[in-house]
Parts: C-alpha cells; structure tokens; sequence
C-alpha cells in the first residue's frame, strides 16, 4: 500500500511586484538627491569662483580612487546576483563579501578624506570655515551633506549585504512531524526512506504504542524555493547599491573636477 | 512561477566585465575633460558623460534595458518630473 500525502507548500512569490516596489523606493532617493543636486547646481550658478577655488581644496585622487572602488563593487554586486540566479550560492556569496569589502574601503578612503578636512578646521560651522567667503561655506556645507548622506547609504547597503550573507549562507533544517493521533494507522510499520530508484536508504523500528510523534528532520536543504527567494532580495539589495554608485558618478565629477 | 524565472533572461558575466570597463574607461575620461580647462563647457561634458555611465549601469547592471515597459516608463516618468523641477527652478533663477 502506497499511502502518500503531498504536502503543498503555497508561498506568496511575485518577483516582479518585488522589483516595482524597490524601484519606487529608488525613485524617491533619486528625487531626494535630486533636491540636493539642484541646491549644488543653483550655489554653483551663484559662486562659481568661490565653488571652482573650494573645490581644488579637495583630494582629487581619493576621489578617483573612491570613484573606482565604487564601480568596481557595482560589478561584484551584479555578479553575485548572476551566480547565484545560476544556483552558484558560494561564488556568489564570495562576490557579496568581496562587494561588502569595497564598501569598507570606500569608507575608509572617506574617513582620511573627511578627516584630513576636519584637521584643517574645515567642517560646517567652524569657526576657520566661517571666515572663508560666503559660496566656499556652502561649497563645503553641500560637500559634507552630500557625501555624508551618501556615505550613510552606502553604510545602509552594507548592512543590507550582511543581512543577505545570512540568508544566502543559511542551510535551513526542514522538520516533518506526525502527532500521536495520526500514528495509529501505522502501528507495527515502520517508516522507511528511498532513493530515486526505490532502493531503500533507511528503515526505522515498527511503531509501537509508545511512541507518541515522529518527526523527520531534514538538515542543511536549501531549497529551490529558498534560493528563488534569495535571488528577488538579492537582486532587490543590487539595484539598492546601483542607485549609490549612480549617485556617487555624480557626485565625483561636481564636487571634485570643476576646479581642475 | 517557474515560467516567469526563465524569462528572466541570464546576461553573461562577460556583458558586466565590459560594462566594467567601459565604466572605468568613462571615467578616465571624464578626468582628462575636467584638465582641459574648458571653463563652462566643463561641468556639461562632465554631466554628459556621468549621465552615459549612469544609463549603463541602469541598463545593464541594473537590468532595465531587459525589464518590461512598465518598468522603463516609471523610469522616464521619474526622470521627466527631476528634469522639470530642475528646469523650473532655473528659469526661475535666471531671469530674476
């Protein structure tokens, strides 16, 4: 006797009412930043020889280098989403830490920068600053908002990413339990475990009265439901660390390079 | 379910390493523009091209250019409503 209970596991899974959703959020920080942009834009319409001279003050190079750490973690973003939608869940969880690392740098880099700056005395409402003519005030006052709101992003994606480290490196145990009332039809059977081909794996002791519950515990399954979901957060976190390297190009060339 | 993941097509890792590329290379670029002193032409060579590496890392890196257009209009729509605030705002600032 063949008796077999499918078990349905019907789970809400829209990948693309995912994605709309995360794009709108997207577009919200676009707009956010965008609000910024215009402030820089108009300020530099308005001083532009104070926004030329305070702009040659700034660390062309770490700027550059920040410029190309960020792009470069972009690309492991994106290959670690690639990896794993081919179900390479190791290599993609190397490019996500190797992605996490570069964030690091780019913080690390804007540490010294943002340092160096406030060794100067140069930092909203210092007293050095605030004797410099009007537009560098604000060249600098944009350059701390912008770059430090950006920089909380890319503090927010890194955290995103561990986050994902623990849902993608995960090996979920998979319980199966049947209760006493259940159990009485198999007295004297015992439970048995087949491969593919019906070959026996494992055969367990008849059921007894005694026994109260049995339970199937399955360890360390990633399920394909498991990493489909994995991928829709994943690619989701992806599109999230983009928008930050997107507004970092940017940010590099206007705050950086009009003064060269 | 299962249909709508096949349909999700797999780009090559090759695509992103030459997206990558190209990228950096812009960026080269964009560096050697800002030394040429070109005065006010400078910060338009310098939007223009960050505006060409943004379109490819929307496109590629983060998929739109193989998104339906649904996802393509919200972009435009988007990018429309920033053109006009900031389109606005300087002809306002302009002719005061």
């Amino acid at each position: 006797m063949n008796q077999s209970a499918d078990l349905v596991m019907e789970k809400h899974f829209d990948p693309v009412g995912a994605r709309v959703g995360m794009w709108l959020f997207l577009f919200t920080e676009l707009l956010l930043f965008g609000g910024l942009f215009l402030l820089y834009a108009i300020y530099l319409n308005k001083y532009p020889d104070e926004f030329h001279y305070a702009s040659s003050q700034l660390d062309q190079f770490v700027g550059a280098l920040n410029t190309i750490i960020l792009l470069t973690s972009s690309l492991t973003m994106v290959l670690s989403v690639g990896a794993l939608q081919r179900k390479a869940r190791n290599l993609s969880i190397l490019f996500l830490v190797i992605t996490f690392l570069l964030g690091t740098a780019f913080l690390v880099n804007k540490y010294f920068e943002w340092g160096a700056k406030i060794h100067h005395g140069i930092y909203p409402n210092s007293p050095e600053l605030l004797q410099h003519p009007q537009g560098e005030v604000i060249f600098y006052g944009l350059y701390y908002t912008m770059t430090g709101l950006h920089g909380l992003h890319v503090i927010v994606g890194m955290v995103i990413m561990l986050f994902l480290l623990v849902f993608i490196g995960r090996k979920r145990s998979t319980v199966m339990t049947m209760a006493h009332t259940n159990l009485e039809r198999f007295l004297g059977k015992s439970i048995t475990l087949s491969g593919p081909k019906n070959q026996k794996i494992w055969q367990s002791e008849p059921i007894s009265e005694d026994i109260q519950e049995v339970k199937l515990v399955f360890k360390g399954i990633v399920t394909e439901e498991k990493i489909n979901s994995n991928i829709v957060k994943l690619e989701n976190s992806g599109l999230y660390w983009h928008l930050v390297d997107i507004i970092w190009i940017f940010l590099f060339p206007l705050f950086y390079l009009i003064a060269m | 379910m299962d249909k709508k993941h096949e349909e999700h097509q797999l780009i090559g890792y090759g695509t992103y390493i030459m997206v990558w590329l190209a990228l950096l290379i812009l960026t080269g670029l964009t560096i050697t523009v800002a030394g040429l002193n070109l005065k006010n032409f400078a910060i338009v060579a310098a939007i223009c091209i960050a505006g060409f590496k943004s379109m490819l890392v929307l496109n590629y890196f983060m998929h739109l250019k193989f998104e339906s257009a649904l996802f393509k209009n919200m972009v435009y729509i988007t990018l429309f409503t920033l053109v006009i605030i900031i389109g606005l705002t300087f002809t306002d600032i302009s002719f005061r």
